[in-house]
């Protein structure tokens, strides 16, 4: 077996308040290999960016990464000097974060700073880099790309700063991408496009990605494997075929019995009753206890360790659905 | 169509650029070429009945936002009308004019932008009812509550800021905050592209609850096929400013007329298939600030003709209730 | 806004981000930094309790003793009391006249800065908000109030209208709002893109409402912070003005004009009369510079 990309191994971080600390990521285990795409599915609010975060060290108080290890080539990432992950981030391990805003300055162009996060890892000319650049918003499906460069972040539509984003994770072709919800704003044909390119960038040069978002259906079409996570933690682990189709988690299963597409139209979604605990709010045993169907009173108490069936397949559950299970 | 509930008539907004140096100094000397102007809205007709949802679906850039926004009042049009109630919105002044601001609500794209970071959530839904007087002030926090119960947040969450929410939390926030007015009309840019699917489900849910119980109609913007498809009495399919298909959801997702409306039924995304190799984009995607001439899908459709390249087609009833535009619907005596 | 939020992305702020925190963190241990605000505590707290302290009341001309002028520093006046700093020429304490002149000048500059800010963030508020001609207009005049040298508009207004301290403030206003202006103006356009104001335009609230409760809380910290730094700013030109005589009038000294007094002097060998003001005045901006910078830059990475 080759050794794993990222290895992450007990992550645990915590938000402090003046109640005390609160664990939005909570014990959870990663494993990429090179190559290899990864869903990472979850409840709103259930640490999914948090972690993203947290594999690249960008938590600041009154966040706090408080145990585990990032292992990045086996390279610590929690050890690593600010000045190494500097190096690291923007060109061996690319993030394109949620908040497209947040990336983008608002009174730099798009190519002014597409061009800095070439120039910061690549010695070039400027020529060069503005060229580079122009063919990655090509490439993410944004026409006249010359003219487009000279804009500022406002003048862009919300799916369009998207898609800067994502040219800017592709620009230094990295090892890792790790992609927090990059396609949600943008319509399909133009989300195919930015599919083709992540598969193609991951065939060529064996870029790994971390791909995290709550459509269920990119995920199937996508990855080679699929993590779900539920506060804090990851309830349910395997390849794609093993959790989608035989979900073995009942919060799994409730994920996948609330597509609109499993109902008529116009009909009422099934959906999974209650809302996310908090963070400050955790029960004691299992997390989704209080919203599952097939919950047992151990559940209450005590919280379920990860149950590894065959072939990688691991889910937390005492009562899991059974195997037989069709969707 | 007289007695629509809400009219979009040739509706058009333009964004002009800022000139270059170069342009200017050409134009001080009087000879330069105007500015280039983004055509975002390039005329759309639209038309809503009262308690109808109709889904605006279209490619990212082809401004989806822009038109909710002028259909909310928040720009103006550079072009056309907006019609409530049989009144353009234009004409309406002082009260009139609050009314069809509050009874047009909107819900944002993004939850990270559309609330203020400094006010505590209990703040950001009561606002409106609090400034304009809606409610005498003792009831405010009564109507915050049920808002925000309405919406599924916990009330505990009154006195916190929005950056402790995740997104999704925060879109519902935003929803809250739209209902607490008692909007008539709710134009939902993207509201749950934000949120995962059992709170997408929630929320769908919620939103085909507060339509009957409240009677409400929705403009209802989404790239999410499956979720429009779910929720849309009607459909309309936009590209580059303009509408190129209108009808009935379900005649739109079983038989789509447009090549581009065709195009996006098929890329669409489901959990059944595994492994997909996906398709890069054919041919060249237009700009909106330089759009192809004739018909602006030409450079990506597989079935374009001579005619295409040339002859924009104009938004055409096909069959009753359904229009395009695409010549291929077009008999040919245009 | 959140502490995700202030954190670096892959484009642009990538770069500058763990810099500034690294900066940040360094700022925080450094024993300058830490020296610095007790340094300014301390010159706050004498300058508040002057009157207490001094050992002499330097404003009261009866007081003095003209036969104590030009001692030096430790030497014992008439009056029995040690004149630690020495005396100048009208045989005013030192040390009471610093105390005081200290007053002085911090009372200038917060005073003005107070003013220029209020004035500015309007200016700048008001020109974000409503662009077109406004917007126009207010950047003009402040263009053309930033394209002169301050001190030159100062001494040319305070030459027409005369010495005093409500002068000398009024001047500062008038020449430090521009900056403010300006810095507002740029906060509150990036601002006023954001959804949640577009939210406000929806709701049908008044203009004067969306910028009060919206665009005034989320935009004004980057000017508060800087309006800190200015604060020295606002001393030295007081100073500035005061020594070339324009500034406070004689009978209320500040530390500038301590200087500009005792200036004469310096080629006499009496430097005390020069020198412990002009040191009192540096170890004020000096202190005041550096808490304002550190105030800037953990500004720029905290939240609200
Ligand atoms: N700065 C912060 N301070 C306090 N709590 C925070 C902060 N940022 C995030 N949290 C909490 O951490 C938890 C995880 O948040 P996170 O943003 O990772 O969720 P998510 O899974 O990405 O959700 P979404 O799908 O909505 O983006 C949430 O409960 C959130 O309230
Ligand atoms: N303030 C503005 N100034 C200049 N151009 C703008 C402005 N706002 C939008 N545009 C342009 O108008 C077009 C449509 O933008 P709009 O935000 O309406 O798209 P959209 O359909 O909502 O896309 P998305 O699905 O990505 O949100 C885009 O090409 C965009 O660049
Ligand atoms: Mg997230
Ligand atoms: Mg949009």
């Amino acid at each position: 077996m080759t050794s794993p990309l990222l290895e992450v191994r007990g992550l645990k971080t915590v938000f402090h308040d003046l109640a005390g600390a609160w664990p939005a990521v909570d014990g959870v285990d990663i494993v990429v290999q090179p190559g290899e795409i990864v869903g990472l599915v979850g409840e709103s609010g259930s640490g999914k960016s948090v972690t993203g975060f947290s594999l690249v060290q960008l938590i600041d108080a009154p966040g706090e990464i408080v145990a585990g290890d990032v292992l990045f080539k086996g390279e610590d990432l929690r050890r690593a000097s600010e000045e190494r992950l500097r190096d690291l981030r923007g060109d061996r391990i690319a993030m394109i974060f949620q908040d497209p805003l947040m990336t983008l300055n608002p009174v730099l162009t798009i190519g002014e700073q597409m061009c800095e996060a070439i120039l910061e890892h690549r010695s070039c000319s400027r020529q060069e880099a503005l060229k580079k650049s122009s063919l990655a918003l090509s490439r993410v499906g944004i026409s006249s790309p010359d003219a487009r460069l000279r804009q500022y972040p406002h003048e862009f539509s919300g799916g369009m700063r998207q898609r800067v984003a994502i040219a800017t994770a592709l620009l230094n072709e990295p090892d890792l991408i790790i992609a927090d919800e990059p396609t949600t704003a943008l319509d399909v044909t133009i989300q195919s496009q930015i599919l083709f390119e992540v598969q193609k960038l991951s065939r060529e040069t064996g870029t790994a990605v971390l791909w995290i978002t709550h459509d269920l259906a990119v995920v199937a079409e996508l990855a080679d494997r699929v993590a779900v996570m539920y506060a804090g933690r990851i309830v349910e682990a395997g390849t794609v075929d093993d959790v989608l189709d035989r979900p073995r988690h009942p919060y799994t299963l409730g994920l996948l019995g609330s597509s609109a597409a499993t109902v008529a139209p116009g009909e009422r979604l099934k959906q999974i009753s209650g809302t996310a605990p908090s963070i400050n709010a955790r029960p004691s045993g299992c997390p989704f206890c209080p919203r599952c169907e097939r919950a047992l009173p151990l559940c209450a108490e005590v919280d379920p360790l990860p149950q590894l069936t065959s072939h990688e397949h691991s889910y937390r559950c005492h009562n899991p659905v059974s195997e037989s299970h069709a969707s | 169509m007289n007695g629509s509930f809400f009219e979009l008539r040739d509706v058009k907004k333009h964004f002009r650029g800022k000139p270059t140096i170069a342009q200017r100094i050409l134009a001080a000397t009087g000879n330069a070429p105007p500015p280039p102007v983004l055509k975002a809205v390039d005329g759309v007709d639209l038309s809503l009945n009262k308690g109808e949802v109709l889904g605006l679906v279209g490619e990212s850039g082809c401004g989806k936002s822009t038109l909710a926004r002028v259909a909310t009042g928040i720009t103006k049009p550079s072009g056309g009308n907006v019609v409530y109630e049989g009144r353009p919105v234009a004409d309406l002044h002082g009260k009139e004019r609050l009314n069809y601001l509050l009874k047009v609500q909107m819900v944002f794209q993004d939850p990270y932008a559309s609330l203020n970071p400094r006010m505590r959530v209990g703040k950001i839904v009561g606002e409106a009812l609090r400034v304009h007087g809606l409610l005498p002030k003792s009831e405010i926090d009564a109507a915050v509550d049920r808002s925000l119960t309405e919406v599924g947040l916990d009330l505990a969450y009154r006195d916190r800021y929005p950056h402790q929410f995740s997104g999704g939390q925060r879109q519902r926030i935003g929803i809250a905050r739209a209902l607490a007015v008692k909007p008539e009309f709710l134009v939902c840019d993207e509201p749950v592209s934000a949120l995962d699917v059992s709170i997408q489900a929630q929320v769908i849910n919620l939103f085909m609850d507060i339509r009957e119980k409240h009677g409400l109609t929705y403009l209802f913007v989404s790239h999410d096929l499956g979720v429009v498809r779910h929720i849309s009495d009607r459909v309309a399919i936009m590209y580059l400013g303009r509408i190129v298909e209108v009808g009935s959801a379900s005649a739109i997702f079983s038989t789509p007329a447009h090549p581009y409306s065709a195009a996006l039924i098929a890329a669409s995304p489901s959990t059944a298939r595994r492994k997909r190799a996906f398709q890069p984009l054919k041919g060249e995607l237009p700009s909106p600030l330089a759009p192809p001439g004739g018909c602006p899908f030409h450079p990506r459709c597989e079935h374009a003709m001579a005619k295409c390249r040339e002859v924009r087609p104009i938004l055409k009833q096909i069959a009753p209730g359904r229009s395009a535009a695409c010549h291929l619907h077009h008999s040919d005596n245009t | 806004m959140n502490s995700l939020k202030a954190m670096p992305a892959t484009v642009g702020a990538d770069a500058d981000t763990p810099l500034r925190r690294q900066v940040l963190r360094r700022i925080r241990s450094r024993p300058t930094t830490r020296g610095a605000m007790i340094l300014l505590a301390i010159l706050l707290l004498l300058a508040l309790l002057a009157p207490f302290i001094a050992p002499q009341n330097p404003h009261d001309l009866g007081s003095l003793s003209v036969m104590d002028n030009r001692l030096e520093p430790g030497s014992q006046g008439m009056t029995g009391i040690t004149y630690w700093l020495g005396t100048d020429a009208q045989g005013r304490d030192m040390l009471s006249a610093i105390l005081y002149g200290l007053r002085t000048s911090l009372l200038v500059g917060l005073t003005s800065t107070v003013g220029a800010l209020l004035i500015g963030v309007f200016a700048g508020l008001v020109a974000a908000q409503f662009g077109g001609a406004v917007d126009a207009a207010i950047m003009r005049v402040v263009d053309f109030m930033l394209g002169f040298p301050s001190i030159l508009i100062a001494l040319v207004l305070l030459a027409s209208i005369g010495r005093g301290i409500d002068k000398v403030i009024v001047a500062i206003i008038l020449v430090q709002w521009a900056q403010y202006a300006r810095l507002m103006r740029a906060a509150a356009l990036v601002e006023r893109r954001k959804e949640y104001i577009e939210a406000a335009v929806n709701f049908g609230l008044p203009t004067r409402h969306i910028m009060l409760a919206h665009l005034l809380p989320n935009s004004i910290g980057s000017v508060l912070v800087v309006s800190t730094i200015s604060i020295a700013g606002a001393i030295t030109l007081e100073a500035t003005l005061s020594f070339l005589g324009v500034g406070v009038p004689v009978t209320q000294p500040s530390l500038g004009l301590l200087i500009a007094n005792g200036f004469e002097f310096l080629l006499s060998g009496e430097y005390w009369i020069a020198a412990f003001p002009g040191i009192a005045l540096v170890l004020l901006i000096m202190s005041l510079n550096l808490v304002g910078e550190r105030l800037r830059r953990s500004f720029n990475v905290r939240g609200p």
